[in-house]
């Protein structure tokens, strides 16, 4: 793939904007436990990273999905994972589908001030019962008059404390789980809808995640995306994004570790010589470094077929399944060269090592991917490939 | 990388060369651990695949790097390493430096015959006590009259049994190690050139791999490639290109294997169900395929590169590295799935698992693709990193 001007343009953007305005703070948010998402959005708003591949009509710029890949790939940059995975929900996750597919009131309504940064934006996929396994989600909105009501709950909903809607995804009908669901868009000040509690994470602790119930929750059915019953097909589609998103934000953090490992270990002396001049571990740095390019390479070949317009399922969920091994791979042998400093808690490859543990389990775990990629190799048990 | 319709009617032209010519006879080529080199070139060569990035005046097709890797890749149809490995020394290793530093008159004589399949050459770079370490080879071509008299040996030379002629690498004079050596295109036939054997292999079985000593031998001064002294230079050049040809080589002979051996856990049945019905079988081969993937991305994004005309040093360093890895990987992972009929000498998977163990060592060990890689990522210590 080749970059143009515009993508290092857009890549230079990221790093002043993380630089003057995330870096600085990201301590003082994973002290807290939350970071304030309107303040950080609206600065990223106001420098149009949220809509780069939305269409211009809302404030978006318009451009292909390799510039989307591009801004996850800088979110790397960031000293911790939590704030590149808020916002890659924003742009990558709760609005491709909308953007797509939402009708021009909703996408004003929604879209347009998730782009300005005005609004936050979650996602409600996974429930209690029904993490990468979406099609048994049990949350109803069944029709009533004008309204749709929504009765449930969602559960690892990310910006979910601070979300001002929620792309959700609910069962609209009963039958065939893959043709009875719908994507809504909710506004999280809906009477009924209850934030039940923060979870207390392993890590991405400057990220809030929400269990959140739905409690008769009304919402008018114009505020429905696209047609009803193809909520599914639009999630599914929309996991795509999503996928080779997780596989692009992996990169420059991982590259990003390896390289302060190559500044500390270059500095830090033991027996007489820096511990960098160990052959083993400037050549296990030098291995680890060809997996990153492989797994940039992978990215960024799924990324041009996705623009010629191919299937990239595959591809797609070969790289997040590579990344998620990789950051764990990476993480773990860094933190090794680190010794004791890199077990505290606020250095970056013990943070690294606590969020990158989620690569291999959200958006869809590891185990999900192989399952995925299992079928499109037409080698799954017969039952199971239906 | 977009492939062209020109790309698949090289592979096309390929597969039914091999379809027809070659794989029909690899058993009995393995048995005997030797193929008709010359037979097999001349088929190639009146198909116009010996020279596909050589400059047409010499019966080349003048095409750009990425058709002679689209040939690389498709190489690996072949039912084993030796076929592929000695049609890769003869368009990619052994003559690029002469394509492209060597005068009309040298071209003429070496080259063009080459692309025609009329000569089979080989490369004499390794010696008994200098294989990655390339700049310690002890072999001298000594100036005397308008000859260079040449003493020493090579080894490890791949079709060096049945070579026409040698592009060697030799001591031209004194001084520093990487400015006293020159290239030369050495005939076979010469006086005082002595095949002391065929080398004994764990794989690679139907390629002929020879021992040679030089008693004196005069070559012509006209037989230099480009200038003298730059001979370091040259195969250092020389080697990315077999490098990338060593990485994207690898890649279809694992697809295929990886397919093999979906069919035969297919059908063998064990407690009563197909061997590949167990997830541990069907998850661990989407591992593996999506390793390959990662190679093969790799590949493509290292050739684009080279296109654009970046230096690729270490991505393709990082390619062979990779290959090296992951082909064994293949190669283990997949034989245990056939159980003792994998273990058969005449399998495919004995037979990958035999030749692809050379592909960390040949074209540059692991070891020195790490360092390589160090070198470039400035982790060497400062003694090593001259």
């Amino acid at each position: 793939m080749q970059f143009t001007a515009e993508h290092e343009e857009l890549r230079r953007t990221w790093r002043t904007v993380i630089d003057r305005e995330i870096n600085p703070y990201v301590d003082e948010w994973e002290q807290e436990g939350i970071f304030p998402a309107h303040a950080v959005f609206k600065k990223l708003g106001d420098a149009g990273l949220l809509g780069v591949d939305k269409p211009v009509e809302f404030g978006g710029a318009g451009l292909d999905f390799s510039y989307a890949m591009v801004c996850s790939e800088s979110l790397g940059h960031v000293n911790g994972g939590s704030v590149p995975m808020a916002v890659g929900v924003q742009i990558s996750m709760a609005t491709p589908a909308l953007a797509r597919f939402g009708s021009d009131d909703l996408r004003r309504e929604f879209l347009a001030p998730s782009i300005s940064g005005d609004y936050v934006a979650c996602l409600g996929v996974s429930e209690v019962g029904a993490g990468s396994d979406v099609a048994s989600i049990k949350t109803t909105a069944r029709r009533v008059g004008g309204d749709y009501v929504i009765n449930g709950g969602k559960m690892w909903t990310t910006n979910g404390t601070q979300a001002d809607w929620m792309c959700l995804l609910a069962n609209t009908g009963e039958g065939d789980a893959h043709r009875n669901k719908s994507l809504l868009c909710v506004p999280m000040k809906t009477k009924g809808v209850q934030v039940v509690k923060k979870l207390d994470k392993l890590g991405m602790r400057a990220s809030d995640t929400a269990q959140i119930f739905f409690d008769e929750v009304k919402v008018p059915v114009r505020n429905l995306i696209g047609q009803e019953g193809m909520g599914f097909v639009y999630q599914m589609k929309q996991f795509q994004e999503e996928r080779l998103w997780a596989g692009a934000g992996t990169l420059q953090g991982c590259d990003r570790i390896i390289n302060a490992t190559i500044d500390y270990t270059r500095e830090r002396k033991v027996f007489g010589r820096p511990l960098l001049d160990n052959q083993v571990i400037h050549f296990r740095l030098a291995e680890l470094k060809s997996e990153v390019e492989g797994l940039r390479a992978l990215v960024y070949r799924a990324c041009e077929e996705y623009l010629a317009g191919n299937d990239v399922t595959m591809l797609a969920s070969m790289a997040k399944l590579k990344a998620g091994r990789l950051r764990r791979e990476v993480s773990d042998a860094c933190l090794q060269y680190w010794g004791g400093a890199g077990y505290l808690w606020d250095n970056p490859v013990g943070r690294s090592f606590r969020d990158g543990r989620l690569g291999s389990i959200g958006g869809g775990a590891d185990e999900i991917m192989l399952q995925i990629i299992a079928k499109l190799m037409g080698t799954l048990p017969k039952p199971a490939a239906k | 990388m977009q492939l062209t319709p020109e790309h698949e009617q090289i592979r096309r032209t390929l597969r039914t060369i091999i379809d027809r010519d070659i794989n029909p006879h690899v058993d009995d080529w393995e048995q005997a651990g030797i193929f008709p080199a010359h037979d097999v070139f001349k088929k190639l060569g009146d198909a116009g695949l010996l020279g596909i990035n050589k400059p047409v005046e010499y019966g080349g097709a003048g095409l750009d790097y990425s058709y002679a890797m689209v040939m690389a890749e498709e190489l690996g149809h072949i039912n084993c390493g030796s076929v592929p490995m000695a049609i890769g020394v003869q368009t990619d290793m052994a003559t690029p430096a002469l394509a492209r530093f060597g005068n009309d008159a040298l071209r003429k004589e070496f080259l063009a015959p080459s692309i025609a399949g009329d000569y089979v050459a080989c490369l004499g770079v390794s010696e008994v006590g200098a294989g990655s370490d390339v700049a310690s080879i002890k072999t001298t071509a000594r100036r005397v009259g308008g000859d260079y008299v040449i003493n020493g040996g090579k080894m490890w030379t791949t079709n060096g049994t049945q070579a026409d002629w040698m592009c060697l690498l030799a001591n031209t004079g004194d001084g520093s190690v990487h400015r006293n050596k020159s290239l030369i295109c050495l005939p076979m036939k010469t006086k005082g050139v002595q095949v002391v054997k065929k080398l004994d292999k764990l794989g690679m079985r139907s390629s002929d791999t020879a021992q040679i000593f030089f008693d004196e031998v005069k070559v012509p001064v006209r037989n230099l490639i480009g200038q003298e002294g730059m001979g370091f230079t040259y195969q250092m050049q020389q080697f990315q290109e077999e490098r990338l040809w060593g990485a994207i080589s690898a890649v279809v002979g694992m697809d295929r294997l990886i397919d093999q051996t979906i069919e035969y856990t297919r059908d063998r049945k064990a407690f009563g169900r197909s061997l590949l019905d167990n997830q541990v079988i069907h998850f661990k081969l989407a591992e593996l395929k999506t390793e390959v993937e990662v190679l093969r991305s790799l590949c493509y994004r290292a050739c684009e590169e080279y296109l654009a005309g970046n230096d690729v040093t270490m991505l393709a360093s990082m390619a062979k590295l990779k290959a090296g890895r992951v082909v064994r990987q293949v190669a283990d992972g997949c034989l245990q799935y056939w159980g003792g009929a994998g273990y058969l000498w005449e399998s495919p998977t004995a037979r990958a698992f035999r030749d692809t163990r050379l592909a960390s060592i040949g074209g540059g060990a692991d070891e020195v693709m790490l360092q390589i890689i160090c070198k470039h990522m400035g982790t060497l210590p400062r003694l090593e990193n001259r």
